[in-house]
């Protein structure tokens, strides 16, 4: 596989009023990829995603989508599916006139493909999307953004108000498409569960800034959960690891770590567990207020 | 063709879970040499899971020489598990059992046994050069 660059933004930085809604955002998504965008609601995920198709405009640094800027459309935009939260559609429009629709609007278009797609999952054309169900309007949308063939999918908060049953049968749809084109996508959701068998590269998000980003496999290697009495905890990680959660007992210390390599030898009484993806993304997200906590556990040691 | 099952549960990674479940079809003859495995695709789109992950565990499986990919496509099963393995298995659980005895009369409880042959796997497996050794191991035997 090619490690070639779908997403790329450097300082990349979008302010409303005073408030940052994104900022210092850096990060570099490689092609062939499923990437995880996640972070709480209004940590800049849908922010990022706009930039990413040209629908905001930078105020601080840049962002690249296969080395072209969004905003300067054509062939940069042709490279481009969206679909934004809530699966926005004309709702008196049938599928059918849909994707009729779409053939007009873009240069490359597989109506072929869209109708096929939504055969193959029994999904009526002829009716007006208003009239299905959300998971099928859901589908609709996602075919309208494969039928463009893009090389980049950014899909925005897809699953989040569909039910369990539509979640799997959206990221059944959504992971039989990408392995028959090799589409990179980027999905934005605060449910992880639904996204841990499905992606391979995580991004989080919060309060407007990247906490974390890269490959699944090697962030969940660089990273493990140390257990050992907290008198020696000093000795544990000094100089081997960064802590990025810690709690503590009177005699106790928890240590979410970044590893540098591999795993070093442990202090007599440590032990090491592996994480899963949810604690490293719980772990991240909770930087932020680690501060407080730590007070917390201070106040409980006394 | 197998229809490939997760086991939501598991700690196991999604890629070796397909491993496992193909050699273990293998071992009781739900697949035999000449079988074709499912396609990428379908597998991903079957099971809601990163086609990636497949093909990782597509490409294990022909590394060590149980599968092997055809012209035209498809993934197709040419080894087999069952024989040398099973000889030498009778062996070495005794010698297991052999050493656990000696662990327990060593004052050593249940879950210290476990723990400890579970970080001498890992640290065994996890380690890149020993990793080689022992695939170069599996693969050259017959």
């Amino acid at each position: 596989m090619t490690e070639e660059t779908a997403l790329q933004t450097a300082g990349l930085g979008k302010r409303y009023g005073r408030a940052w809604a994104l900022r210092d955002c850096t990060l570099r998504l490689p092609t062939g990829r499923i990437a995880a965008l996640v972070g709480p609601n209004g940590a800049g995920k849908t922010t990022l995603l706009h930039l990413a198709v040209g629908l905001l405009r930078p105020d601080e640094g840049e962002v690249r989508v296969f080395g072209r800027d969004p905003r300067a459309g054509g062939q940069a935009l042709a490279e481009i599916g969206f679909v934004a939260q809530d699966t926005p559609l004309y709702r008196d429009f049938s599928a059918a006139e849909l994707i009729k629709l779409g053939g007009k609007l873009n240069r490359s278009w597989d109506a072929a493909l869209a109708h096929e797609r939504l055969a193959h999952i029994d999904i009526p054309t002829d009716r007006p999307v208003g009239k299905l169900s959300g998971g099928q309007r859901a589908q609709v949308a996602l075919a309208l953004a494969l039928a463009k063939r893009p090389r980049l999918l950014l899909l925005d908060e897809p699953i989040a108000s569909l039910d369990p049953l539509a979640r799997h049968e959206f990221m059944q749809t959504l992971m039989g498409a990408v392995g028959e084109t090799d589409t990179t996508v980027l999905l934005s959701s605060h449910l992880l569960a639904d996204l841990e068998r499905a992606c391979d590269f995580l991004i989080v998000l919060q309060r407007a800034h990247v906490q974390l980003s890269g490959d699944v496999d090697e962030l969940l290697a660089q990273h493990r959960t140390l257990i050992g009495p907290r008198e020696t905890e000093a000795a544990a990680v000094a100089g081997t690891a960064t802590v990025i959660r810690a709690s503590r007992t009177d005699r106790q210390s928890t240590l979410l770590v970044r590893l540098p390599g591999a795993l070093p030898a442990l202090a007599d009484g440590w032990r090491a567990i592996d994480v899963s993806l949810e604690d490293l993304v719980l772990a991240y997200l909770s930087v932020g207020a680690q501060a407080k906590t730590e007070t917390a556990g201070e106040l409980a040691a006394k | 063709m197998i229809e490939f099952v997760l086991d939501s549960r598991s700690k196991v990674a999604t890629y070796m879970q397909l491993i496992l479940q193909v050699k273990q079809a293998l071992r009781v003859g739900l697949l035999r040499p000449g079988d074709q495995l499912p396609g990428v695709r379908d597998v991903a789109q079957h099971l809601a899971i990163n086609p990636n992950t497949v093909l990782k565990a597509y490409r294990e499986l022909r590394l060590e020489g149980l599968t092997e990919g055809r012209p035209g496509g498809g993934t197709f099963l040419v080894g087999t598990l069952a024989g040398p393995s099973l000889g030498h298995q009778a062996q070495l659980r005794d010698e297991l059992v052999d050493w656990l005895g000696r662990a327990r009369t060593a004052g050593l409880a249940r879950e210290d046994i476990t723990a400890l042959i579970d970080t001498t796997v890992r640290s065994m497996f996890d380690s890149p050069a020993a990793e080689g050794v022992v695939v170069s191991k599996e693969a050259s035997s017959p």
